[in-house]
């Protein structure tokens, strides 16, 4: 059972989470024109395998979205940090 | 090394009365400085690719390079579901196309793939669904496809083992069945595409893996393997869940994500259910092997992943599908579960044919239906590789579909192929 250390709430169940995807990506501007760097931000994964750091948020826990490192080809959990360090609105 | 005789009812008396040995189904080749094509991965589309370039298009320097065993992939994982009954313009035409190749293919590649048209039944679980139901049999039919619009009452007699009763989950308001469809053996379809590719001469290259590619500016001539480097004219990536990580390796990305799928299989019992049933109101799909066991699976688990492991959660919602829909099922014992590595795209659509690269081809990102696929898949890439000339039956899966705002989303399923 993958099992995800939430930095609130301790290691729990990956069921209690909602994945989010990869968190390497990044949208292009508001308002961009750029159909090419839409499509590849819409379109494109990285699908590493590897290394991945992810969002998972704690829906069944304290509703915070998580970054959690894993390795996609072993499936070795590391940290998991919040997405949206303290303070940042 | 003398090339294998052909399977015959002839041959295999004689080897039961003089105990004479078989021979190896397919040569133990070492890979050659250069090949006319060399086709990566040896699943089922690698080597059915192969094939068709050999018998189809008289290319026989051809090499498929393997990275573990011959049928390690999701070739040899798979739920064996063989059926054609699809909606878009496009997918219609296709799948059709492959349930015609495998209607015949026993006897195309002297060897018994036990093609079992045993019919798939899809149900529906409200008046909504089963009017989308008889749209698809609708549209199947006006293709030439056979498909049976069924009421309650018909799949009752037809199943009568289902759950029928007042307090059930999910009532049964009919269903739509393709006698056609069913299933095949996944195992034989990978040995017999290889065993008839190699009588052609192709090479079966196993324990090869690639590891980069050889490139002359825009062009690719050939790959790096773990068994040294390897010349080509042409070459096909048919790796299935490791696409993009086979691709990365020319900096490429692509619209697929590697998720795990699994796949159950109980403990046999005796005939039981002669169909394939699928679940209308998750995604579940169930039939009973020619052992006996109940073979059945569901969703992908909903991260991506290479472990080929699968988790537990996903044995629970599974096995309570199975008896939401089939009760009785509830006394079976699980005997073995596994899971394969599922190129997921974005519209569940695969992608295949050309790539920015000259003389590079990529077949991959088949979701949940590329067993039904193999037959047609390698098909249509020979013939795009040999004529260079897109077959018209895989025009509206190419590469660069979503660019043109033109991707093919057969089950509705959206953008992020993770959500249930
Ligand atoms: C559990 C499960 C159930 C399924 N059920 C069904 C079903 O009922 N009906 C249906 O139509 N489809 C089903 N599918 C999908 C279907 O199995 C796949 O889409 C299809 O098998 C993929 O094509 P393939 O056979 O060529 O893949 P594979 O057999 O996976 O072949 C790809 C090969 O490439 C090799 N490879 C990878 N990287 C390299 C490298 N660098 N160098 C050399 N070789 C490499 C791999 O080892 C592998 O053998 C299911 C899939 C799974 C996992
Ligand atoms: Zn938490």
């Amino acid at each position: 059972m993958l099992r995800i250390p939430c930095p609130h709430c301790g290691e729990r169940d990956y069921t209690e989470f909602r994945y989010g995807g990869d968190a390497g990506r990044t949208r292009p501007a508001h308002g961009s024109q750029s159909v090419r760097a839409w499509h590849d931000h819409v379109f494109l994964f990285a699908n590493p395998k590897g290394a991945h750091r992810e969002y998972w948020q704690h829906v069944h826990g304290c509703r915070q979205w998580l970054v959690l490192e894993r390795d996609t080809a072993t499936g070795s959990v590391g940290r998991a940090s919040l997405a949206r360090p303290p303070g940042v609105p | 090394m003398k090339l294998l005789s052909r399977y015959s009812a002839f041959g295999l008396a004689r080897r039961a009365l003089t105990g004479a040995r078989w021979q190896r189904a397919w040569r133990a080749a070492s890979p050659r400085g250069s090949y006319d094509v060399v086709v990566v991965g040896g699943g089922g589309h690698g080597l059915a690719t192969a094939y068709y370039l050999a018998a189809r298009h008289g290319i026989r320097s051809v090499a498929v390079l393997e990275r573990g065993y011959l049928g390690s992939g999701n070739v040899g994982r798979n739920t064996t579901i063989v059926r054609s009954n699809y909606l878009l313009p496009g997918n219609t035409e296709f799948f059709e196309h492959s349930l015609k190749l495998w209607e015949g293919l026993s006897h195309e590649l002297n060897f018994n793939v036990m093609l079992s048209q045993r019919g798939q039944l899809v149900l529906a679980h409200n008046p909504v669904q089963l009017d989308v139901l008889a749209r698809k049999g609708n549209t199947m039919r006006l293709n030439g496809i056979d498909a049976e619009l069924m009421q309650r009452a018909d799949v009752e007699r037809f199943l009568p083992f289902l759950d029928y009763s007042r307090e059930c989950r999910f009532p049964i308001y009919g269903g739509l069945l393709q006698r056609r469809a069913g299933t095949a053996r996944h195992d034989a379809v990978a040995w017999g595409y290889a065993r008839a590719a190699d009588r052609l001469g192709v090479d079966i290259i196993e324990n090869c893996e690639v590891t980069g590619f050889l490139r002359a500016g825009e062009r690719i001539t050939g790959v790096e393997t773990t068994r040294g480097r390897i010349g080509a004219g042409r070459t096909a990536v048919s790796v299935a869940g490791h696409s993009s990580h086979v691709m990365s390796l020319l900096g490429m990305r692509l619209p697929v994500e590697s998720h795990l799928l699994q796949a159950f299989v109980t403990e046999p019992i005796k005939p039981f259910l002669d169909c394939v049933i699928s679940f209308g109101a998750e995604l579940f799909y169930v039939s009973q092997s020619d052992k006996g066991g109940m073979v059945f699976g569901g969703h992908i688990d909903g991260f991506n992943s290479y472990t080929q492991r699968g988790q537990f959660p996903k044995v629970q919602t599974v096995a309570e599908c199975a008896v939401a829909l089939i009760p009785s099922m509830s006394r079976l014992r699980l005997l073995r579960h596994w899971a394969g590595i599922q190129d997921m795209t974005p519209d569940g659509s695969p992608l295949i044919g050309r790539t920015p690269f000259r003389d590079l081809y990529l077949n991959g990102g088949w979701c949940y239906q590329g067993f039904k696929a193999t037959p047609a898949a390698g098909w249509c890439l020979a013939h795009t590789i040999a004529t260079e000339q897109e077959h018209p039956l895989i025009r509206h899966l190419a590469l660069d579909r979503f660019e043109r705002g033109n991707g093919s989303d057969e089950y509705g399923l959206g953008l992020r192929t993770w959500v249930q």
